[in-house]
């Protein structure tokens, strides 16, 4: 049997109302074959352990792009955490290099800056749901 | 992933499922939608416990609003105290296997409360989907869900005999797309218990409300009025601002009642149970259709055939000879 698809929820966090980049990584991840579950604006961190529940999602990408990244990234592993669920969180958008090392300790999988280029967006997801996988 | 029983991985899974937990019913959908013989143990975990969960079929063509209408009434099923879950199915791309599945969005009001949604790709295989989507809604059901609701995009064949296989089909056109006609020319006339004109807010709507009706004074002349024994009501709707919703569900609910008023829901439930085991046997023959074809006579037949010595109708007779000679 074929490796599983790999299904991956996308959303926004909070207010943040720039979807651009998250509509982008949604069709770059679909023609590497994934399923992705959008779930657009203005999601919680509880509604998106609800949908990844539901969806039996395989990791979660957040894309941020207002400075809300330090409080909304980790609420999000904490909210995951208190659920007992192990699902890798990556952050995508507008992240300074001196936050990477912040949000990895809070529990993000991975960041993507902006200008990170198709190849390496597939290939985090890949890592980080591939690693679940052989762990979980 | 130690259990301190005998029972299986899958066993435990459903216990939790049926229990309410919402991941394990997540986990056991997957199981089902990947397919093989884990997906036949729960199909076999979950025959006989559905108990009377209410089976309804939304599709439409792409864009009707079926994912704003269906979140509307779910929102409506909720405040009547009921549970509801919906299957949404979207397709996959045809080229990479990959899917967006955005039905979610559109629900979006709803992620508390006791709702389940659970957004399913094609994955290319209609065979697939024609067993997985059953067997989903079996999940659901057994997990207490009720009503359970299936919503299809009605291009293509799959898609509509999968809602049209529901116990309740709704059927969702809008105006300005000479939908009516389309209804007409895609099948999903002869699937509709009930027809919901939505975007009925736009210009046309009347009209297409009108073309439908046409259409369905015209069911006598085939017979189809008779077989059906009920004309379906058309129900108009402006989802995205919510109105409607509660009539179209009253329609939906009144036809659950039609059906059961006159011996007609074991009647869908065993043409559904038909369809089912007719698709499942396909896969199995088709397994074996393969493993006779790659094996050394099959690849002999084959090989007569590209060199003009045996008609392909010809060697199809042997094979199948072959493969019922096999058991």
């Amino acid at each position: 049997m074929t490796e599983p698809n790999i299904r991956i929820l996308l959303a926004k966090l909070g207010l943040d109302g720039h979807d651009r980049g998250l509509k982008v990584v949604a069709r770059l991840l679909r023609d590497a074959g994934m399923e992705v579950i959008y779930l657009g604006l203005r999601q919680t961190a509880e509604s998106i352990v609800a949908a990844a529940e539901q969806e039996d999602a395989d990791a979660i990408g957040l894309s941020m792009h207002n400075a809300g990244h330090l409080t909304l990234a980790p609420r999000m592993v904490a909210a995951l955490a208190v659920a007992e669920l192990e699902i890798p969180v990556i952050v995508g958008g507008i992240v300074p290099d001196e936050d990477v090392a912040a949000l990895r300790d809070a529990g993000v999988a991975a960041v993507l800056g902006p200008g990170a280029p198709a190849e390496e967006v597939v290939d985090v997801v890949r890592r980080a749901v591939d690693q679940r996988r052989s762990t979980g | 992933m130690n259990t301190e029983s005998s029972r299986s991985p899958v066993d435990e899974v459903f216990g939790r499922a049926a229990a309410g937990e919402r991941r394990a019913v997540g986990r056991l959908l997957s199981i089902v939608e990947a397919g093989g013989p884990q997906a036949d143990e729960v199909t076999e975990l979950t025959h006989g416990r559905t108990g009377t969960a209410h089976i309804v079929g939304i599709t439409g063509a792409p864009g009707a609003g079926k994912s704003t209408l269906t979140g509307q009434l779910v929102a409506h099923i909720v405040a009547c105290g009921g549970r509801p879950a919906v299957l949404a199915v979207d397709p996959s791309s045809p080229l990479t296997g990959g899917a967006i599945l955005g039905d979610r969005i559109r629900m979006d009001d709803l992620a508390g409360g006791d709702v389940f949604i659970r957004s399913m790709a094609t994955r290319g295989h209609s065979g697939g989907l024609a067993l997985a989507v059953p067997a989903a809604l079996r999940v659901l059901a057994a997990a207490g869900y009720d009503p359970v609701i299936v919503e299809t995009v009605g291009v293509g064949q799959v898609e509509v005999d999968v809602a049209g296989t529901a116990d309740t089909t709704v059927v969702v056109v809008t105006p300005g797309t000479g939908d009516a006609v389309q209804a007409n020319k895609a099948g999903l006339l002869e699937v509709a218990d009930v027809f919901v004109v939505n975007k009925a807010d736009r210009p046309g709507a009347s009209d297409t409300r009108r073309d439908l009706e046409l259409m369905l004074d015209l069911s006598h002349l085939s017979g189809l009025d008779a077989a059906a024994g009920r004309r379906p009501p058309i129900v108009m709707s402006d989802a995205l601002q919510g109105a409607g919703a509660t009539e179209v569900w009253a329609e939906v609910v009144a036809h659950r009642a039609w059906l059961v008023a006159n011996d007609r829901l074991e009647g869908r439930r065993a043409s559904r149970s038909r369809h089912e085991v007719r698709v499942r046997v396909e896969q199995l023959l088709e397994a074996d259709v393969d493993a006779l074809l790659a094996a050394p006579s099959g690849q002999q037949l084959l090989d007569s055939v590209a060199a003009g010595e045996l008609s392909p109708a010809a060697a199809a007779h042997t094979l199948r000879s072959d493969l019922l000679a096999a058991d």
